[in-house]
């Protein structure tokens, strides 16, 4: 077994090889530098490195969002066409799981990863590890960090928050929920991906076909053309 | 006996999805195009965005039909052509990253595309080019005359400054309240109508090859308004065939002058305007007493499509072009520098 895992829904790039028991390679940059130009080669690079070809590959695993429209799209699309032309499955995991794989496996209160969603709002979602298993206690959404803040404030626990955006929306956070929150280090913000791999072990696979990113927002034009579908209906 | 070559060409840069083989540099063995129009039409226009996701949704889907249809495998396969540029950039992203994952699995050399040679390059799967020639290209984003004195060599000797003569359709369909797309709605009026209204022709100066139809473009707006203020009706037939003949005027004067003056063998009709009828005929009329070989492909390969890449796609990998893993998208890719 070799699963090749791709993480390019936001500024973090990240590629792993693993097999059963270790991880063999893994490649993360943080840089604003398109995606686009350096997926493929940080591919094709850790895979020489690690002397593995394309075709002993029996895995993909994929960074569904959210995040970035463009860049989730960039890995998604390179993970489903890998996957169909090597004709092997495909899983698509959440990239806050990601980060919250990459921080609290020992953790034992709650985890809130977060990407910056501009105008005061964030991509998050709450995940707990619970005997050793990551457990979902609030999915995935795009919220205003505000009224996230006011949804944990009944919480009995700490929350860990991570993610390279957080000195955004840190102040608020701490003024917010004081003591009660904890915030990552600087080391711990980078989604690994040898954790979306390993996450994507023992998750169902996805028909690869009708995989599609997880964006969670419409697209603009949409949601505009919705409301003013709407305005025309109740006139 | 020589092996046959196989291109797979992959076309992304609008609003099609479009995956095709092609054989020995001419031969169509798949040409799948998933279109994505009556997405865009409750919006009355391409949303790139929208675009970008449904090449998400459709990529795997098209590259499967077009490899059943050919009945070949990756093996089989002798480069993978890919469009770079010109086009949305999101959209472009998709077909790059898919083309250098292919590219990639099953160590196929890749090589980028400029997709108004693709265009060009469509006449080719209709008949074989004869040096130099004349390209008339016109699309939703481009009207250009290209010359070509060999294969892969292209010089632009005349561009659009202002709106291209597909935008102009556009416009004037929403003036005269037609669906979107426009352009066939003012083609099929236009055949209904009689160009009664005195529309401008912009010949800029002696000797451009240059187009606007800026100009026009308001000169018609400004021509419904006033009747519409003098509280008369206009006929919009009349009005369509008035703007279709303006526009076809001066493309096919130019491209006659510029067919004389470059003394080229044949003449390539080119872009997704190229379905236009009322242009196919007036070039048929104009260039029949003429002797040069004026080629208009059919319809399905006016418009965006993968075979025309594949086309143009072989051309460039025959003369040894090829792209590497950090090929990115170019939204703004000039068609002299790549060649
Ligand atoms: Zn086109």
């Amino acid at each position: 077994m070799t699963i090749l895992a791709i993480d390019t829904s936001n500024y973090t790039l990240g590629i792993a090889l693993l097999n059963e028991e270790t991880v063999i390679g893994e490649y993360i940059t943080n840089v604003k530098v398109n995606h686009s130009v350096r997926a493929m080669p940080a591919i094709e690079a850790l895979m020489k490195d690690c002397s593995i070809s394309p075709k002993q590959l029996t895995k993909i695993v994929v960074a569904k969002g959210p995040g970035s429209y463009t860049g989730v799209r960039i890995g998604v699309t390179i993970a489903k066409t890998l996957a169909w032309s090597l004709n092997i499955p495909i899983v698509g995991i959440s990239s806050l799981e990601i980060l919250t794989a990459s921080v609290g496996r020992y953790f034992t209160g709650y985890i809130s990863p977060l990407f910056d969603a501009r105008r005061g709002q964030i991509y998050t979602g709450l995940y707990q590890y619970q005997n050793g298993d990551l457990q979902t206690i609030y999915k995935d959404q795009n919220v205003l960090t505000i009224n996230w803040i006011d949804t944990l404030k009944s919480l009995d626990k700490p929350i860990l928050f991570v993610g390279n955006d957080l000195p955004i929306h840190r102040e608020v956070i701490e003024r917010e929920l004081g003591e009660k929150a904890l915030f990552a280090e600087i080391t711990e913000h980078n989604p690994r991906p040898s954790e979306l791999g390993l996450l994507g072990k023992t998750r169902p696979t996805e028909e690869i076909h009708s995989f599609v990113p997880n964006y969670i927002r419409l697209a603009e034009a949409e949601v505009k053309w919705m409301e003013a579908n709407q305005i025309e209906e109740t006139k | 006996m020589e092996k046959d070559l196989y291109i797979m060409g992959i076309e992304t840069s609008c609003d099609e999805t479009a995956v095709a083989i092609i054989k020995n540099g001419n031969e169509i063995v798949a040409n799948v195009v998933a279109s994505q129009i009556e997405s865009h039409k409750r919006f009355g226009g391409v949303v790139p965005e929208i675009a970008s996701r449904h090449h998400v949704e459709q990529m795997t889907i098209v590259f499967e039909e077009a490899m059943n249809q050919a009945n070949l495998t990756f093996v089989d396969l002798d480069a993978i052509a890919v469009t770079e540029g010109p086009g949305l950039v999101g959209a472009l992203l998709i077909g790059v990253n898919a083309a250098k994952a292919i590219s990639f699995a099953h160590q196929i050399p890749l090589v980028a595309v400029h997709h108004i040679a693709g265009h060009i390059y469509a006449n080719r799967l209709v008949k074989e080019m004869s040096f130099p020639l004349l390209s008339l290209v016109v699309s939703g984003g481009h009207t250009e005359i290209v010359f070509m004195k060999e294969h892969g060599h292209f010089q632009v000797i005349g561009e659009t400054r202002d709106d291209a003569a597909g935008e102009a359709y556009d416009k004037v369909a929403r003036t005269l309240n037609l669906p979107y797309p426009g352009g066939p709605h003012i083609d099929r009026l236009a055949q209904e109508g009689k160009p009664t209204i005195d529309l401008p022709r912009a010949w800029l100066e002696e000797g451009s090859y240059d187009f606007s139809f800026s100009g026009l473009k308001s000169s018609v707006i400004n021509t419904v308004h006033n009747l519409t203020q003098r509280g008369e009706t206009v006929a919009p037939e009349n009005l369509a065939a008035s703007f279709q003949q303006s526009v076809i005027d001066v493309l096919v004067t130019k491209t006659v002058r510029a067919t004389k003056e470059f003394q080229v063998k044949q003449v390539l009709l080119a872009g997704g305007v190229a379905a236009n009828r009322g242009l196919r005929k007036a070039l048929e009329e104009a260039f029949y007493e003429l002797p040069v070989d004026l080629v208009i492909p059919p319809l399905s390969l006016c418009t965006d499509n993968a075979a025309m890449i594949a086309a143009a796609g072989t051309v460039l990998f025959e003369k040894g072009q090829r792209a590497g893993m950090d090929l990115n998208a170019n939204p703004g890719l000039d068609l002299e520098i790549h060649n």
